[in-house]
């Protein structure tokens, strides 16, 4: 077509910046909006438990036996604060520990998350941009991993290394980095079809500044959704490990343990030990995993207008 | 056909043999195998001599065939906890956790199936709305919280269902069954309910999707214009054709409903594998966690190869498309 028999174009409006489409698209439901706000309030609670809680519920010394199992709204024995949401087993404030146990939690699933996705994504790269044999090795640890059941990968690496914190966060983005490789590897493949990488190959730039420079910044979006929603699995996998005995220390409990804790009052009535936390990790799940899906949605150029 | 499936069989072989490779390195990683298995009271003529019984001043691939060869013959080691021959020990316990992975299953399907297909023919219904919803919830729920609950409620507040154990169980084929009794049916219901809930969401989630891509189809047009009854349509054309992928999801589920059911068995006290690998894990029990990986790793790669058999004398496109 010859470019001067288009007919002159009529002034359009300046376009508002894609972040702020996004965003609008984002905002489109309601729900995904509250969501979004529920999880600003948790990661907030999170950040400044010290500064909201009446107790520190890692400190044994705050700590009195003597306030043990009090149900919600019973005010604590020496009358300084109220149990708005009673006590554990040990005297420990359900609302402190709930708040502490979210920190918990959140740092391990972000944590985790975010070196995972790292990894992955280094990872798949690398798989997408090597070929042939490296490519074959790097896909088939992946499906090899990505076949059997995460919980049973879990106490496999568990019980060869041990309990503890470090050792579920190790466990964690062992699991999780085969996802975003796997994407990873996906997206920078069909990218590296597209013209402005032969552009960029054209000009003479190196394979690293390509891969790094071109390809991964194209390869985020879809990225960024999986691991949104691998910070929900993590949060999931270390509640559950925790509550199997094989996650924290008991004298810092995070939620799982807290639930756990909670198990052997359960028959006695004590129904808000265990009821209380599994809330929190609920209400937080829902959050993220509706947050991710929004995500996905938004970002996904298939279902772009 | 038959090349494909030695292929397949050669893949699953092989998967089986990685696993084994991870498993011995993992024996090796963790420590020396010599402090474990011999005692620090022996002089140093009967280590050697202990050293050398035991195979242990082989080469390491010498070593690991020899490790293979064992677990090929069945023998992977003695409890040290139980004094008993670690995979008995897990046999022994499997039927229970293989029934209640099938109770979880057969409820997920039962109760999934049915609410997915209402939820995919009406999908603007509020009530399909609230499924979806629902699903949500299910996912997002964890399910050793949701075991509590179910405790809390049905066992506690309600008195209705027990909480704890197996109840009383019927031989049949060699070995002990809960379904068989109705006080052991009793006692199911509430760990296979708990495990079966996010199944649930997954197959009404799957189900929905499969209706609402099957409908549109010329076929189903086709069986209509031909003034069949509406019944017959969903039942006969749309379900047919949206059960086909479900049957490659629920069996890699039942896989993971056994690795699952560790979760489960704790809660409610089910005496099945998964309650006796957490406490040899805790009790380093060492070759009790081998066996158990070994034997629910080969039972996982089982179900896959069945799966995929299965899918392709059932799909003729997919058996079409690899002749090709």
């Amino acid at each position: 077509m010859n470019p001067t028999a288009r007919p002159p174009r009529p002034a359009l409006p300046p376009e508002p910046p894609l972040w702020w489409q996004r965003a609008q698209d984002y905002a489109r439901s309601r729900v995904a909006l509250a969501a979004l706000a529920l999880l600003g309030l948790i990661a907030a609670a999170a950040v400044l438990a010290p500064w909201i809680t009446p107790q520190n519920p890692y400190d044994l010394m705050q700590l009195d036996v003597m306030d043990a199992r009090l149900p919600p709204g019973a005010a604590s024995s020496d009358g300084a604060h109220t149990y708005w949401l009673g006590t554990d087993g040990q005297g420990r404030d359900l609302y402190s520990a709930i708040v502490y146990g979210l920190r918990i939690s959140l740092a391990v699933g972000v944590g985790s998350a975010v070196v995972a996705a790292v990894v992955g994504t280094l990872v798949g790269l690398l798989a997408a941009y090597a070929g042939g044999r490296v490519d074959a090795l790097l896909m088939r640890l992946v499906d090899l991993l990505l076949s059997l059941p995460t919980l049973l990968l879990a106490l496999m690496i568990l019980a060869w290394f041990g309990k503890g914190i470090t050792n579920v966060i190790l466990t964690l983005v062992l699991l999780e980095w085969a996802y975003c490789a796997r994407t990873a590897r996906g997206q920078a493949l069909a990218e590296m079809q597209r013209d402005y990488v032969s552009a960029a190959r054209g000009l003479g730039l190196s394979a690293t500044r390509i891969a790094l420079g071109h390809v991964l910044p194209n390869c985020l979006p879809p990225l960024m959704v999986i691991a949104a929603l691998q910070v929900a699995r993590a949060i999931t996998l270390e509640a559950t490990l925790s509550f199997l005995g094989l996650g924290v220390p008991v004298t810092e409990p995070s939620l799982g343990l807290l639930i756990a804790n909670g198990y052997q009052y359960l028959l006695s009535q004590a129904y808000w030990i265990s009821v209380f936390p599994g809330l929190a990790l609920l209400l937080t799940l829902m959050a993220i995993n509706l947050v991710g899906d929004q995500l996905r949605d938004v970002l996904n150029p298939r279902l772009q207008r | 056909m038959s090349t494909w499936a030695l292929r397949r069989l050669g893949q699953a072989v092989l998967v089986v043999l990685a696993m084994t490779l991870i498993v011995f390195g993992g024996l090796h990683a963790i420590g020396n195998p010599v402090d474990i298995l011999i005692g620090d009271d022996l002089n140093q003529q009967e280590r050697l001599a202990a050293i050398a019984r035991l195979g242990l001043d082989q080469p390491l691939w010498r070593q690991y065939l020899a490790f293979v060869a064992s677990a090929l013959h069945g023998e992977l080691g003695r409890s040290f906890v139980y004094q008993e021959d670690a995979l008995r020990l897990i046999l022994q316990r499997l039927p229970a956790t293989l029934e209640l992975a099938v109770a979880a299953l057969l409820l997920a399907v039962l109760l999934g199936v049915p609410l997915g297909l209402w939820a995919g023919l009406r999908p603007a219904h509020p009530v399909s709305r609230l499924l979806m919803a629902g699903s949500i919830v299910g996912f997002s729920l964890p399910a050793f919280w949701v075991g509590l609950m179910l405790i809390m409620v049905f066992s506690v507040q309600l008195g209705w269902l027990p909480a704890s154990g197996r109840g009383q169980t019927r031989a049949a084929l060699g070995v002990a069954w809960s379904w068989l009794t109705l006080d052991g049916l009793r006692h199911l219901l509430l760990p296979a309910l708990n495990l079966a809930l996010f199944k649930i969401s997954l197959v009404l989630r799957l189900t929905r999707a499969g209706v609402r891509e099957v409908l549109p189809q010329d076929f189903v047009r086709f069986a209509r214009a031909k003034g069949l009854s509406p019944a017959r349509v969903v039942l006969m054309h749309v379900l047919r054709n949206t059960l086909l992928p479900l049957v490659t999801v629920l069996g890699l589920e039942l896989g993971a409903t056994i690795a699952y059911a560790v979760v489960t068995e704790t809660i409610f006290a089910w005496p099945g594998t998964g309650k006796l690998i957490l406490d040899s894990i805790n009790a380093l029990d060492r070759p009790v966690v081998v066996a158990y990986l070994l034997v629910v790793v080969l039972l996982f790669v089982t179900i896959n190869l069945a799966v995929d058999l299965v899918y392709r004398l059932l799909d003729p496109r997919v058996r079409l498309a690899g002749a090709r």
